[in-house]
């Protein structure tokens, strides 16, 4: 234990340490705690713009998803649209060509009919004129033309309902 | 066999009476405090936000006393006192264990020249007086000079004399603790230096106690930086603290 109290000691060792103390603010801990500080920031502005983009994400996903489920539900309508236009189209199709075939088959009943009457018609004339003939032929002069011409055309009328 | 040393003093310096310098402890004040601030300045060389090596090291320390001081008061009023402690604790922990490795001592005038410049109570004393000193100036400006003197009378009036009484023993046992710690180290240092080489047979017997000894050291130095960083901590937020 030194017996002398050196007094000149406890200056030197106050000055040293506030030597110290400020040295090491300005140069040591002063500059680290201010790096600290700035990558504190750094982290908690990294966090938030991490949280920020994570709810952007998220936000997109949903926006996404909507608009896959409209297309889906659009698709869908587009599909049913065009199988109803397509049935529809088809039906009147089949009703159009229904129609056209029972124009042509009534047509053609028609023509057949016309045909027909004509070629009975003419078949009358011609049986008849034919008859007359041949009665004119065979009985000339027993009989007044008038009456036979009456009663071919009796006979030829019975024959021509047959016919 | 003589383990007293003297010390190199310099008497009435600069012609002051009374005016007493002891040149080993300035020495190796010195010595400490220039270590320390290389090894601040090593620290701060290189900043990146990706601390490596000597930064890491440096902000864990920072941490460190951070969390002390946090531990004690409120960080609100704790963030001033931070370059304080972190010098305290730096400086005093870089002083124990500079007296480790080496001592240097005149041969012929058995003057001890490097030693734990904490090993002096003088030196330790000013440390602790400081200290205390802070905790008072610091008690009446965040307080209020009312504040800090109904301080002395709680919790109890009657207290009052326990409570003066309580100040002179911190001061007393913050700057004791430290000397004793550091001068027991460095006499039992020596001690065994001086059984290492006195005798031929006493460099084998001595080693092992000795880096045994030195090792021990280690942790005294660490512990009673530790141990100096929080009490200050402790006795200056019994000070500025509102409520505990």
């Amino acid at each position: 234990m030194p017996s002398t109290f050196a007094f000149g000691d406890v200056l030197f060792s106050l000055f040293t340490f506030f030597i110290l103390l400020l040295l090491l603010r300005r140069f040591a801990w002063g500059p680290i705690v201010k790096q600290m500080k700035k990558r504190e920031n750094h982290i908690s502005n990294e966090i938030e713009t991490a949280e920020n983009h994570r709810q952007e994400a998220e936000k997109y996903l949903e926006e996404q998803r909507v608009e896959m489920e409209k297309a889906r539900e659009e698709a869908q309508s587009i599909i049913e649209t065009s199988r109803k236009t397509a049935q529809e189209q088809s039906k009147e199709i089949i009703r159009e060509s229904h129609e056209e075939a029972n124009r042509m088959k009534d047509n053609a009943l028609a023509d057949i009919t016309r045909e027909r009457e004509q070629a009975v018609e003419a078949l009358r004339a011609q049986v008849g004129q034919l008859s007359v003939l041949i009665a004119t032929k065979i009985i000339e002069k027993e009989l007044d033309e008038e009456e036979q011409e009456k009663l071919i055309q009796e006979y030829v009328q019975e024959s021509g309902g047959r016919l | 066999m003589n383990i007293e040393h003297e010390s190199p003093y310099v008497y009435d310096l600069f012609g002051i009476p009374g005016f007493h310098i002891n040149l080993s402890n300035v020495m190796m004040l010195t010595i400490a405090a220039v270590i320390v601030f290389i090894i601040g300045l090593i620290s701060a060389r290189t900043l990146s936000m990706r601390p490596t090596g000597m930064q890491n090291v440096f902000e864990m320390v920072i941490e460190f006393v951070r969390n002390m001081i946090g531990s004690t008061m409120d960080w609100k009023t704790g963030e001033r006192f931070f370059g304080l402690g972190i010098t305290i604790f730096l400086f005093i922990l870089v002083a124990n264990l500079l007296g480790i490795p080496f001592m240097l001592i005149n041969d012929e005038t058995h003057v001890l020249w490097w030693k734990s410049p904490t090993a002096d109570p003088v030196v330790t004393m000013t440390l602790a007086v400081m200290v205390i000193v802070l905790s008072h100036f610091y008690g009446i400006k965040l307080r209020g000079a009312k504040e800090y003197g109904k301080n002395y009378f709680r919790p109890k009036k009657f207290l009052f004399p326990i409570n003066i009484l309580e100040e002179f023993t911190n001061t007393l046992t913050l700057g004791a603790r430290l000397f004793g710690n550091l001068y027991a180290k460095e006499i039992l240092l020596t001690l065994l230096a001086t059984v290492g080489t006195t005798f031929p047979i006493g460099t084998a017997l001595g080693i092992i106690p000795m880096v045994a000894w030195q090792g021990y050291s280690l942790f005294i130095g660490f512990i009673q930086a530790f141990i100096f960083l929080v009490l200050t901590m402790v006795y200056i937020s019994h000070k500025v603290e509102t409520d505990h």
